[in-house]
């Protein structure tokens, strides 16, 4: 469904990406993993056109989106849940999620993803009517997640899904993200809770200075004696 | 140490019968609890349960309703941030916000200016010390938006230490961190505690919490609904409901 092809990405003089080549099959979970300053998120920015791409190239559904604007790619039916949240804060709870659905035309579609968010997330539709800013820091992550489902994509980014989330709540959208790949989406994930990650993964990937060093199933990414040592800490 | 009259040892940090709204929501409702000298508390919760909310209106960015704040039995609730700090509390950001295009010496620095009156000694000496502490020396010349995460997360801690705090209240420092950069972290705020200085911490990695804090206050809903040393309160049922989770008792 996805497909990068030798991507290489500048930031300023600094190579991100170095002739990464992936791909990430349809309804499958895809988690990457690496330490920070890796380019997890330089990878998921690229494939979306938020971030130029200087070498290689990105294939979606059969099609080459690498130099397509933003809009035309979401409209495609990619989505993603940024890092650090980016939620509107003028803009109410429900605005935002609104917002997550612009593209889309038919209104009774984002009715009912609109109420499998607020039931994927109460509180959200318990605040619904208040501005998003003033949401505590870990509400304003379910808000980010929710609004990269209004989308209702076909393959849904998710960088950092459970930063700042309770142990309870970490553990409810880790099921969520594996139910939400059962009913058909694709999923490509970047975190740092590895084995969270990799325990619900088809695949996982491990991304180190803007290279990928390891793939392999995320069962036996859980097993590898490196990995553990690195990134899982047993 | 300081004492009361009546012979009772003075906390550092007092919080006294807290209470916040926001319009409808009551965001902090009649939380109390106090710090002692050296002490590394921890406080957890679940998401909007209030924990930021009490940081704010510790440090003067929000007022209470009702209630006090006291430093070392000074009420202090409604002085203005930078007089907070001034007296002694500083605090660090979930979200984190250093000068992007200033070197990481510089924005240790900044603060540092505002001590240079009361500071012996050069500044930039003071600011080697406290990169030195935080385990930043070798990035000292970078700029601040080219720092990996993980740097980053200390860089704000050593921005909070630059104001020569008796109280760290930290947001969360660990969020977003990969294993061994908690790992580093961990080590830099056990020296940190070792060396004296009175530690308040909200975060949600409980191995963090089982680890640093001797003693952790449960917030849910605004309200303080436990209170204990670590082991005790990871049994405690209300917690587990509402915070834990059954499958995730640290």
């Amino acid at each position: 469904m996805l497909n990068l092809e030798g991507v290489t990405v500048y930031y300023g003089g600094a190579l991100a990406l170095e002739n990464v080549s992936l791909s990430v099959e349809e309804e499958t979970l895809t988690a990457i993993i690496g330490p920070n300053g890796a380019g997890k998120t330089t990878l998921l920015r690229s494939i979306i056109g938020l971030k130029k791409i200087h070498k290689g190239s990105i294939w979606f559904a059969g099609k080459r989106i690498d130099g397509l604007s933003t809009r035309e790619i979401v409209k495609m039916g990619v989505s993603l849940c940024p890092e650090r949240r980016r939620i509107l804060p003028e803009m109410t709870v429900l605005e935002n999620l609104e917002m997550g659905a612009y593209l889309r035309k038919t209104k009774g579609e984002v009715r009912e993803d609109l109420k499998k968010v607020f039931d994927l997330f109460p509180v959200l539709e318990e605040r619904k009517g208040q501005l998003a800013g003033t949401l505590s820091g870990g509400e304003q992550q379910m808000l980010a997640i929710g609004r990269a489902l209004m989308s209702r994509p076909k393959l849904l980014m998710l960088d950092e899904p459970s930063l700042g989330l309770s142990p309870i709540m970490r553990s409810v959208v880790f099921k969520k993200i594996d139910e939400i790949r059962m009913e058909g989406v694709t999923i490509l994930l970047v975190e740092q809770d590895a084995y969270s990650a990799l325990k619900i993964a088809d695949k996982g990937l491990v991304l180190e200075n803007g290279r990928i060093v390891q793939e392999s199933s995320g069962e036996s990414l859980l097993k590898d004696e490196n990995v553990r040592r690195a990134y899982l800490g047993i | 140490m300081e004492v009361y009259n009546n012979g009772l040892k003075m906390a550092l940090l007092e919080v006294k019968g807290l209470t916040k709204r926001f319009k409808g929501l009551i965001a902090v409702k009649n939380v109390s609890f106090t710090v002692d000298e050296g002490e590394c508390v921890g406080i957890i919760g679940p998401n909007g349960a209030g924990k930021t909310t009490i940081f704010n209106l510790i440090t003067g960015f929000l007022k209470p309703e009702n209630g006090a704040v006291f430093l070392k039995g000074e009420d202090i609730t409604n002085l203005k941030p930078y007089e907070i700090v001034n007296r002694g509390i500083a605090r660090t950001f979930q979200l984190i916000c250093p000068f992007p295009n200033m070197s990481v010496m510089e924005n240790v620095l900044v603060p540092l200016y505002g001590k240079r009156k009361k500071l012996e000694g050069n500044l930039e000496e003071k600011g080697s010390e406290i990169l030195k502490l935080v385990g930043l020396s070798h990035q000292k010349d970078k700029l601040a938006r080219n720092l990996p995460h993980g740097d980053l997360k200390k860089l704000e801690i050593a921005r909070a230490l630059a104001t020569e705090p008796e109280i760290l209240l930290l947001d969360e420092p660990f969020a977003g961190l990969s294993f061994d950069e908690m790992a580093v972290l961990m080590e830099v705020i056990k020296k940190l505690h070792e060396s004296g200085l009175t530690i308040v911490i909200v975060e949600h990695v409980m191995r963090v919490i089982m680890n640093l804090s001797e003693r952790v206050i449960v917030i849910s809903e605004g309200e303080k609904i436990a209170e204990g040393k670590p082991k005790e309160v990871v049994q405690d049922k209300k917690v587990i409901e509402a915070y834990l989770g059954v499958s995730t008792i640290a």
